[in-house]
């Protein structure tokens, strides 16, 4: 037992929140003392306070580290999350896979941000850095696992928590209290996907980032500073909502890699609670850069910030709390924080709602409202729209809360979310898309402000004339006819050209301005994008057989499924595609082992290898054993057209409970196009009934006869001294027989043994599962030199497999790219001119 | 009457219309009873039914049926007033399903079979595994 280093890290917790309590407090006292010593004096307290504060955040880190990499399943984190068979970078990743992690994960990223704020703005320090203590104690109060005395109230939940304290009822600690199991339960199998490395922490620091923009305004509203504070928010705003639409991003681009519904975005509970907050926050940044250049929409600027931060609540209230329990698809469960997680969401809330009411009367206000001309009407018609948007989102999102609310008074509302999902928020999503659309293209032409009318028609129409002219172009090539889904593209496509008329006008002059127009650019991609891969995929996997798969199976599964035997070549999507077999996954390394290479064990993660084999360049002798991911089969799928080929691997885990089968597709990448291929029925183990009876026949060595329409040869029959699972004695004789089977891609090998052990005859036959055959050697004739064999044989192995295509998917991807970029040009200009101001001592 | 007045008014159109049309696609929370209730008379909007998989003295799951495409399945679920149900699935069945402590299907009446078009588990999730330890 290794109780060190779990003390260690549970003291370290206690520090940082503690730390935080003491730094708030001397932050609070720098911004209220009046005298420069005092305030110095509480200045460098707070500064030492936040300092120690993110030391204990990392010691905490490290702690929980030490647990994983060293596998102490004494703890309760490392047991329930990791197991010794995962690689390095999937152990990093289970620190944020348990609810305590990923709190960690947020506190991290928030002391790493607090401590750049200190060093970054002396001006802001004493306000910005009191909320930013307040936000840090109480995360650090979700993983303190402390109950108070007293009043028997648990605080937060600890990730040093021991397995025994964890499962008090299971017999083993009441017979053993030192019991320590040999292996964790392991991650999750869908989470092992690089993915799970980096989206986590991206969108963590999304979140994170979210706080800097709120404690700039707060500090703003408490110091009276209300138009001082949008400066130095700017740039972070930025970047929070870079890093944070990344990440959501990433989410979806990990959906449809690994998930079998074909899309990336399903419009689940979960995915919406971080796209509503992103949403209002994009709305935030146009709201702040339209006070910077005009004054106007100070106010909404500032309800958005501090809605942004709000609503990034909200979500972590929403998915954390076990609310969304009954639906989404993302199963959460209550770790008994939710009383804490509302109190976190509720005390921000009122603070926030309450400083600005308070202040309301002084907030400086423009009587002048702006013109229908001018550049700010239509970028505050803007964020009113994303607002619009995300409460679109929200609203039916939070039926869950809706109905508790309701039971609270009485009524029992039974309300459930839109059994459509999908087909709900997009009906109405797609208008506001086409609003944003067009408001982010006619937004650019009112550069400067109050341009008159007939110099706005006369910048305009050459933008019109070449969106209509591509708009055209591109709904004859994409054959768009659906008027919804013309709309959309036309929204897209205009916002396009007239961000890229903008973009050629000012990287002539004054590039560094260009991320609104670059960013936007990346908006109309990501419409047209999505437009097409949405909706206008289509099932390329027809059934041209003319067959059916199976009476049982519904109409639209013969249908839209094509069934492949092994080694059988058809047509599907203008190319030739051919099974070629099952496949297992090394997992130590890359490559795919041929299931017909090796035998199985009773270890589901062991194969042994039957011959000399070559995975990938790793060579295995016979009979060496590969560990492999035992979970997963892999359908090895090549298409082919002309001298291309390429090969799919889709995945399917069995459940061996029933034998139910998960499938995980392989996507093929064109510029055009992705195909989106997954296994959509495939082989039982074959039972012994669907084996034809015993074939025999008397062959000699080096004699040629055929199997299942396969051309065998017997090469070789040799004595052997060694039978896994028999105990030989010199008086027992062992032969095995050597049969080549040239299959249609290669040989495949077959190793039947013939035993006789006290006198007494037994045969091992062996298997060639791609071919369905299976040989015996029956009986051995040193009189007239030749062997009675047996051949059994089955159907072939087969596959069913589903594929979509999904135009211009490729468009979604690069768009995004450019909106990131948009977004890292726009930040660097915001820093820059943050840097003047600094520089000028004005920060 | 100013911009400003018109642009509010405007947000709080919306905003009603996008109340109105939530509350008239969310779907309810019903029993079995008041699903086929509905479904007798001509509603077949899809509906959500909260329960519990079908379960024999010593807590085994009973009546799962594996569907002959091996992508499908059927299985016995109880709602909250304890009425039985034969529930079919025309999809795999989800991860941890058998380990569900509680089941929400969405979808309608067939006749008297009911057809989910979704399922949602909750689970004991791995956080909360206290009952089962490998050893």
């Amino acid at each position: 037992m290794h109780y060190l280093v779990g003390n260690l890290g549970h003291i370290f917790v206690i520090t940082s929140f503690i730390t935080s309590l003491v730094t708030a407090f001397s932050y609070y006292k720098a911004t209220t003392s009046v005298e420069p010593d005092k305030k110095l004096f509480w200045l460098q307290n707070g500064r030492a306070g936040f300092m120690l504060h993110a030391a204990a955040v990392v010691g905490i880190s490290i702690c929980l580290f030490t647990i994983i990499f060293n596998h102490y399943y004494e703890y309760h984190y490392a047991y329930n999350y990791t197991d010794r068979k995962l690689p390095i970078y999937y152990l990093i990743s289970t620190f944020w896979n348990g609810q305590e992690g990923s709190f960690l994960l947020w506190l991290f990223w928030q002391a790493i941000l607090g401590l750049i704020l200190i060093r970054t703005n002396k001006f802001w320090e004493g306000p910005v850095m009191t909320t930013f203590s307040i936000v840090q104690a109480f995360l650090a109060s979700m993983v303190l696992g402390v109950v108070i005395p007293g009043l028997n109230l648990k605080l937060g939940s600890s990730p040093f928590i021991l397995l025994r304290d964890a499962m008090p009822e299971a017999p083993i600690f009441a017979a053993n209290p030192e019991y320590v199991p040999k292996d964790g339960q392991g991650l999750n199998e869908l989470l092992q996907n690089y993915w799970m490395v980096i989206h986590p922490p991206t969108l963590f620091l999304g979140y994170a980032s979210t706080l800097v923009p709120f404690a700039f305004c707060m500090a703003g509203l408490w110091l009276r500073k209300y138009r001082d504070w949008v400066r130095p928010a700017l740039p972070w705003a930025l970047f929070s909502g870079a890093i944070l639409g990344l990440g959501i991003l990433m989410g979806g681009y990990w959906a449809y890699e690994t998930l079998s519904f074909g899309g990336y975005w399903n419009w689940d509970p979960v995915e919406n609670s971080v796209f509503v907050p992103w949403l209002v926050l994009i709305g935030a940044i146009h709201t702040m850069i339209t006070y910077r250049n005009s004054e106007t929409a100070l106010k909404a600027a500032m309800f958005l910030v501090i809605g942004t931060f709000i609503l990034v609540l909200y979500a972590t209230f929403l998915t954390r709390s076990g609310i969304l329990g009954d639906a989404s698809v993302h199963s959460f469960t209550d770790l008994g924080l939710s009383g804490q997680l509302l109190i976190y969401l509720l005390f921000f809330l009122v603070a926030g709602v309450a400083l600005i009411v308070w202040r309301w009367k002084e907030i400086p206000f423009t009587e002048k409202e702006a013109s229908v001309y001018s550049r700010e009407f239509w970028i505050f018609i803007g964020a009113i729209v994303l607002c619009l948007m995300s409460f679109q989102i929200l609203l039916p999102t939070s039926i869950p809360v809706w109905n508790k609310l309701l039971s609270l008074v009485g009524i029992d509302a039974n309300i459930a979310p839109p059994a459509d999902q999908v087909k709900f928020y997009s009906k109405v999503q797609l208008w506001f898309a086409v609003a944003v659309g067009l408001l982010s293209g006619i937004g650019q032409f009112f550069w400067w402000r109050n341009v008159d009318l007939g110099k706005l028609k006369k910048e305009l129409i050459p933008p019109t004339l070449i969106t209509l002219g591509l708009f055209a172009i591109i709904i004859t090539i994409g054959q768009v006819y659906k008027v919804p889904y013309m709309v959309l593209t036309l929204a897209g496509v205009f916002t396009l050209v007239s961000n890229a008329t903008i973009l050629v006008g000012l990287l002539k002059n004054s590039p560094s301005l260009s991320g609104g127009a670059v960013a936007h650019i990346g908006v109309g991609l990501m419409l047209i994008g999505m437009m097409f891969s949405s909706g206008y995929s289509r099932v390329v996997s027809l059934n041209n057989t003319g067959m059916l798969i199976s009476k049982q199976f519904s109409k639209e599964f013969n249908r839209d499924n094509l069934f492949l035997f092994v080694n059988e070549t058809r047509t599907m999507w203008g190319y030739d595609i051919e099974y070629f077999g099952e496949r297992l996954e090394p997992r130590h390394h890359g490559g795919y082992i041929r299931k017909s290479d090796v035998n199985e064990t009773d270890d589901r993660d062991k194969v042994v290898a039957k011959f000399n084999i070559s995975v990938n360049g790793q060579a295995y002798k016979a009979k060496d054993t590969i560990e492999i991911k035992g979970e997963n089969t892999f359908y090895e799928i090549q298409l082919r057209k002309g001298d291309r080929a390429f090969t799919l691997y889709p995945r399917a885990q069995i459940n061996p409970e029933m034998g139910g089968l998960l499938p995980s597709p392989d996507i093929y990448r064109t510029v055009s196009a992705d195909l989106f291929t997954t296994v959509s029925s495939a082989m039982k183990p074959a039972g012994e009934d669907e084996w034809s009876d015993l074939q025999e026949m008397r062959i000699k060595q080096g004699e040629q006869f055929f199997a299942n329409d396969y051309v065998c040869v017997l090469e070789s029959v040799d004595r052997v001294y060694e039978v896994e699972g028999i105990d030989l004695t010199p008086d027992d004789v062992a032969v095995k027989a050597h049969f080549r089977v040239q299959g249609e891609h290669g040989d495949y090998f077959a190793e039947p043994i013939f035993v006789i052990k006290n006198r007494l005859v037994g045969r091992i036959p062996d298997e060639i599962r791609d071919l369905g055959l299976r040989m015996v050697l029956m009986n051995i004739h040193p009189e007239t030199n030749d062997f009675t064999i047996a051949t059994r044989t089955r159907q072939k192995d087969w596959v069913v497999i589903k594929a979509v295509e999904m135009p211009y998917i490729n468009v979604v991807w690069i768009g995004t790219l450019v909106l990131m970029i948009g977004f890292g040009i726009a930040m660097t200009r915001r820093i820059r001119e943050f840097n003047k101001m600094k520089e000028k001592g004005l920060e | 009457m100013k911009k400003s007045h018109i642009i509010v008014l405007v947000v709080i159109a919306a905003a009603i219309a996008i109340i109105v049309s939530t509350a008239g696609d969310a779907s309810t929370y019903v029993d079995f009873g008041q699903a086929m209730a509905m479904s007798t008379s001509g509603n077949d909007r899809e509906i959500h039914v909260v329960g519990e998989l079908k379960k024999d003295a010593q807590g085994h799951i009973i009546g799962l049926e594996e569907g002959s495409d091996r992508v499908s399945f059927s299985f016995l679920m109880i709602d909250d007033k304890g009425r039985e149900q034969k529930v079919y699935y025309n999809q795999p069945m989800p991860a941890d399903f058998t380990r569900s402590e509680k089941v929400v299907v969405i979808g309608s009446y067939v006749e008297n079979d009911f057809r989910a078009s979704k399922i949602l588990l909750k689970c004991p999730s791995k956080y909360q595994d206290e009952k089962k330890l490998n050893v």
